[in-house]
């Protein structure tokens, strides 16, 4: 960091680690991630049975000592299929959201920094994928690049990019006509560096927020996928495509809907928790 | 807020319970119509739609017999080549058009020319009708159909007015006019069907209601939902596993009739280049599947035990049933057996496409879980329903989960999808024998000629096994108590005559 | 500011063609026939090659495009192959109802979602927050069908208040109306309560600790002035485009509430429409939607500059 910022001087990176760790929640949630990570990776060693294993006697189960979770609608075990399927719900989610960010940002910023024609192409191509219903992009990216994970969450990412360009946008318009942004270019500061040290800071409060909220949709989103033939396949589990076939169950075997949304809640209560906490660590205003 | 929410509730509640008075029956469909052209349409819910809005030539029974309903008596010809018919007198069409011998001529000329008719196929063997006086018509062939009759229970014998169709020509579905027990009031799609009742209508006294409206409910927990609080007085094809829920409510009564279509895995034995692959070069993998299957158990683990398991294309309650070839019980160790003896000891691999809807992809995943127990290793592709037809009829597949609806008769079920080039054969499924024994079972009207024919084909085609048959779907109507007179039919349709809501 | 309007009004028609130029090309991409995923169980070639001719789907694509284009200039969009209604009458038949279910879902939305995320900001790290926080993070993970079913039996079938599907026009009975969509529209404004109050939240604690806020309370305002039109004013932006956004969302339908509550909405229609490749339909409806999303950021845009005076000489 440059010595313009006193708070800044003294070893940054130590000191935003420290101001995450003393952050309470921001540590429940990275607890709460990094749960969630180790169980999707831990799976093939979980003492578990096999999430493919069927068993005609116990469909639609109730919990017991057996199914600590219940079965489903073909007697799988359901504790099973969520540690299975943990890998390619947070896949899912975190993949997708990385693609609509990465591409969704730096669009906006250039689309609000430098406004005039870039901005208007830059916007109308938005408006054009968000008018597309995402359904035909999806059956044409499945038809033509067949159904895997990595395809469905190219899709997902896709159609959740014009939101971030969208923010991104509208936040540098109000951010560039700030006094310390005009001086900063009067006295001809780099545009790089008006960007990094001035804008990016600024944009990343609502994309962080943003970010860790859709990842939710993007969970749930790669169940619609796979039903289209994008995405996890059957049997392969999935919690977005376990919530989907509960949806019929409700009345039958709830917990079938419960465990998978259970699941979603704290991954996404973890990811905000996160997000809030890097959010005041990065923020050089907070103490 | 919740007070304010609470008395418009309140007002509300008073008006709803002003409606139940008012005689509208309100039927919950599992989706929306097609185009209302009996002419024209394709649905299973659009036939639901027709049995109160156009009248037929002939009706059947619950037990498949061929009755009178526009046509009062029919006679077929020494030769099988000609059929005279009787009209009923008095009846009109909703715009006041008579009915008549030649009503009839025009109407099957319509189903014959009409560019955009689907009942073409249907017609095929008519070459001309005749009117012989105003209530007798006669119907010309080049050889003799068994099937006419049944086609004539079915759209192809749907009347429509003359009048109103030849004003409308093909936007006709806009606004329908037929001879049924109620007229065609309004559409909204995706929203309701609305039909009133029609005062002219030859049996109006069988009629209790002044009106009927359709509504598409997609979601079967909300179609049911909507019978549980009131808000409609019957749904048809409640899903298997909301049964015992449904048997379960007090103001529910359940009705249910074995259908007349099938579910099954059809595979491409000859359709394009990948049908030579060693699931369609080799019968004795597709009789390992077969065997791999207990069909018992399917119908138990997805339909709660209340469908048909099956293994030909009628099911095990239909006279057509060849009862040689009973359903078969699993066998693991004849399927590998079979596979070994095929040349894959190890096990083989098998993709197949499925619809992308719940059902399905639960049926083939069971499926999946058993013929893994004899060694194949199935491979569920899961497309929408579009895909998944385009590839299945342009032979890029190697099977492939699809089913029928059915047909009265036999021949509906089988002919198209097993004769060489017929219009549904996707397998491309051929065999000299097995065309001249259905073409035969055609041209006879005697049953126990035809019985031998199908019972012929099907010792072939059990061994050929182009299609698995699985199961036979049930339908399942849940009913307002207070709705009586209702009669379950294995076509699926809902008859209203003599139905009657009791307060 | 009115140059600026008009400007942006003359961009929205290519715009517009561009996006009808992208769907379409799109829809031929797909794989599957329309004819032949509309015949359904009946596949009578000749009948399938005539209906292919009338509807020019054998023509070159871009031929087929243009005629379209042609046809949409006078008016007429064409029908739907599956029930032969024009493709105008179905939009004017779903407009007004999806119009009401998204503004009274957005209206739950923004009711719930501000309110809840100035107090959450406010009150930063107390119970409040907290609890603020996981009502709205399970309002967010809680599937829509989930709480839309749970809603129907419970409202509906159990305590039977309101009922469980359907859709009255307002023109018909507008408290009648009003109710029936109550549920629907909670439950799709719960999700977009949840990111409203997340966002507001956020947006309100960076405004909170800036120059301009410290020098209002020094100036010695009262607190509530401060929050509700120093910093809210400011923590404004990221909502309005959000609130833009959602809405827009909206006017393309929400199809697993739609279908739930069985409300005659655009996303039903165009999700079926795809299915079947029912092409003129689904071009028909993503007009309605590129005009709602080219208004909604048009209106987002003008938003900003209000908000932001400065703005406008930028």
């Amino acid at each position: 960091m440059s010595i313009a910022d006193p708070i800044l001087t003294r070893r940054p990176e130590s000191r935003v680690w420290k101001k995450f760790r003393a952050h309470k929640s921001a540590m429940l949630g990275g607890v709460l991630v990094a749960f969630f990570v180790l169980i999707a990776l831990a799976a093939p060693i979980l003492p578990v049975p096999d999430p493919a294993a069927t068993d005609w006697g116990a469909v639609r189960k109730a919990p017991t000592a057996a199914h600590p979770f219940g079965t489903d609608e073909i007697g799988r075990d359901v504790l099973a299929r969520m540690i299975w399927g943990a890998q390619a719900s947070l896949l899912a989610g975190v993949v997708s959201v990385g693609i609509a960010v990465l591409l969704g940002v730096p669009l906006g910023i250039v689309a609000g920094y430098f406004g005039g024609w870039t901005d208007a192409v830059i916007s109308r191509c938005t408006e054009a994928l968000l008018a597309a219903p995402f359904l035909i992009l999806a059956i044409a990216l499945a038809a033509f690049l067949g159904p895997s994970l990595t395809n469905a969450m190219i899709a997902i990412g896709l159609s959740a990019t014009p939101i971030f360009i969208r923010l991104t946008r509208g936040q540098v318009l109000s951010v560039k006509a700030e006094d310390y942004v005009t001086s900063a270019r009067a006295i001809g500061l780099p545009t790089p560096k008006i960007l990094t040290r001035y804008i990016f800071p600024n944009v990343l409060p609502p994309v962080l927020v943003q970010a860790t909220l859709t990842i939710a949709t993007a969970i749930i989103a790669e169940a619609s996928l796979s039903f289209l033939g994008l995405g996890q396949q059957p049997p392969a589990p999935s919690w977005g495509s376990m919530l989907n076939t509960a949806k019929n169950f409700l009345n039958q075997a709830p917990w079938m809907a419960m465990w998978p949304g259970i699941a979603i809640f704290l991954v996404v209560l973890g990811f905000n928790l996160l997000g809030d906490g890097l959010r005041d660590a990065l923020d050089p205003r907070e103490h | 807020m919740n007070a304010f929410k609470t008395s418009l509730l309140a007002g509300l509640l008073s008006a709803t319970a002003l409606t139940v008075q008012a005689a509208d029956l309100r039927i919950a469909l599992q989706s929306d119509a097609d185009v209302l052209d009996p002419d024209q349409s394709r649905t299973f819910v659009g036939r639901i739609v027709y049995a109160s809005l156009c009248d037929k030539l002939v009706d059947i029974t619950p037990d498949l017999e061929l009755i009178p309903q526009l046509a009062t008596g029919w006679e077929w010809s020494e030769d099988g080549k000609s059929l005279t018919m009787t009209l009923r007198e008095g009846v009109v069409f909703h715009d006041g058009t008579p009915f008549n011998a030649q009503a009839v001529a025009d109407n099957i000329d319509r189903s014959q020319n009409l560019e955009e008719s689907r009942r073409k196929s249907e017609l095929k063997s008519v070459t001309g009708v005749d009117v012989v006086d105003d209530y007798t018509v006669r119907f010309n062939m080049a050889a003799p159909d068994a099937t006419l009759l049944a086609q004539f229970a079915d759209r192809s014998g749907m009347m429509v007015s003359p009048t109103a169709a030849k004003a409308a020509g093909a936007d006709f579905g806009l606004n329908p006019v037929c001879s049924g027990p109620f007229s065609f009031k309004e559409r909204v799609a995706q929203d309701r069907i609305a039909l009133e009742r029609f005062p002219d209508y030859w049996n109006a006294g069988e009629i209790h209601f002044d009106s009927v409206t359709f509504l598409p409910i997609p979601d079967t927990t909300v179609r049911l939902a909507n019978l549980q609080s009131g808000d409609v007085d019957m749904l048809e094809r409640l899903a298997a596993t909301d049964l015992a829920q449904a048997e379960g409510d007090g103001g529910i009564t359940v009705e249910r009739a074995v259908s007349l279509g099938y579910q099954g895995i059809t595979f491409n034995v000859a359709n394009g280049e990948k049908g030579d692959n060693p699931w369609g070069n080799d019968k004795r993998l597709r009789q390992a599947l077969s065997y791999a299957l207990d069909r018992d158990a399917i119908n138990q683990v997805v339909f709660e035990g209340a469908f048909a398991p099956g293994n030909q294309p009628f099911p095990p309650t239909s006279p057509w049933y060849d009862a040689d070839h009973p359903v078969p019980a699993q066998d693991v160790d004849k399927a590998k057996a079979l596979l070994a003896e095929a040349g894959y000891p190890d096990g083989i691999d098998l993709e197949v496409q499925v619809p992308n809807t719940t059902v399905p992809l639960q049926l083939m995943q069971v499926v999946q879980a058993m013929a893994a127990e004899a060694g194949i290793r199935i491979e569920i592709t899961s497309k929408e329903f579009a895909t998944l037809l385009a590839d299945q009829s342009a032979g890029d597949y190697q099977a492939s989960q699809i089913g029928w609806s059915g047909r009265v008769d036999p021949d509906g079920n089988i002919h198209q999808f097993m004769t060489t080039g017929g219009g549904i054969n996707d397998s491309h499924y051929s065999d000299p024998k097995v065309d001249e024994m259905l073409n035969a079972a055609r041209a006879s009207t005697d049953f126990e000629a035809r019985k031998a024919e199908y019972d012929g084909a099907r010792d072939v085609l059990i061994e050929d096994m182009p299609i698995v048959y699985l199961y036979h779907q049930t339908w399942i109507w849940a009913l307002d108590t207070n709705l009586k007179g209702f009669t379950p039919y294995p076509d699926g349709m809902i008859r209203l005559e003599g139905v009657t809501l009791e307060n | 500011m009115l140059s600026f309007i008009l400007r942006r009004i003359l961009i929205a028609i290519p715009t517009i063609l561009l996006i009808s130029v992208f769907v379409f090309s799109l829809q031929k991409l797909l794989p599957g026939d329309p004819v032949l995923a509309m015949a359904g169980e009946e596949r009578d070639a000749e009948v399938l090659e005539y209906l292919r001719e009338k509807y020019r789907l054998n023509d070159p694509v871009p031929v087929q495009y243009l005629t379209w284009v042609g046809n949409a200039l006078r008016g007429d969009l064409g029908i739907s192959l599956r029930t032969n209604q024009p493709v105008t009458e179905l939009i004017a038949e779903k407009l007004p109802v999806t119009i009401q279910l998204a503004v009274m879902a957005i209206l739950f939305a923004l009711v719930i979602g501000i309110p809840t995320g100035i107090v959450s900001a406010v009150k930063k790290g107390t119970v409040i927050d907290y609890v603020a926080n996981i009502v709205a993070l399970s309002g967010l993970s809680v599937p829509n069908f989930w709480l839309g079913i749970m809603l129907i039996l419970l409202v509906s079938v159990r305590l039977n208040l309101l009922p469980a599907s359907g859709y009255v026009p307002l023109s018909e009975d507008p408290v009648k109306s009003i109710t029936t969509m109550l549920m629907p529209a909670f439950v799709l404004g719960t999700a977009l309560a949840a990111t409203l109050m997340r966002h507001t939240r956020s947006a309100m604690l960076g405004v909170l600790k800036s120059d301009y806020v410290r020098t209002a309370r020094a100036k010695g305002l009262h607190e509530r002035r401060v929050v509700l039109k120093h910093a809210f004013r400011n923590a404004l932006t990221p909502i309005v485009t959000l609130t833009a956004l959602l809405f827009g969302e909206l006017i393309a339908g929400a199809v697993l509430t739609e279908q739930i509550f069985t409300i005659p909405g655009f996303g039903k229609l165009v999700v079926d429409a795809v299915f079947n490749r029912d092409y003129a339909v689904v071009q028909g409806i993503v007009l309605v939607t590129a005009v709602g999303f080219i208004v909604m950021n048009l209106l987002a845009d003008v938003a900003y500059v209000l908000l932001n005076p400065r703005l406008r000489t930028a």
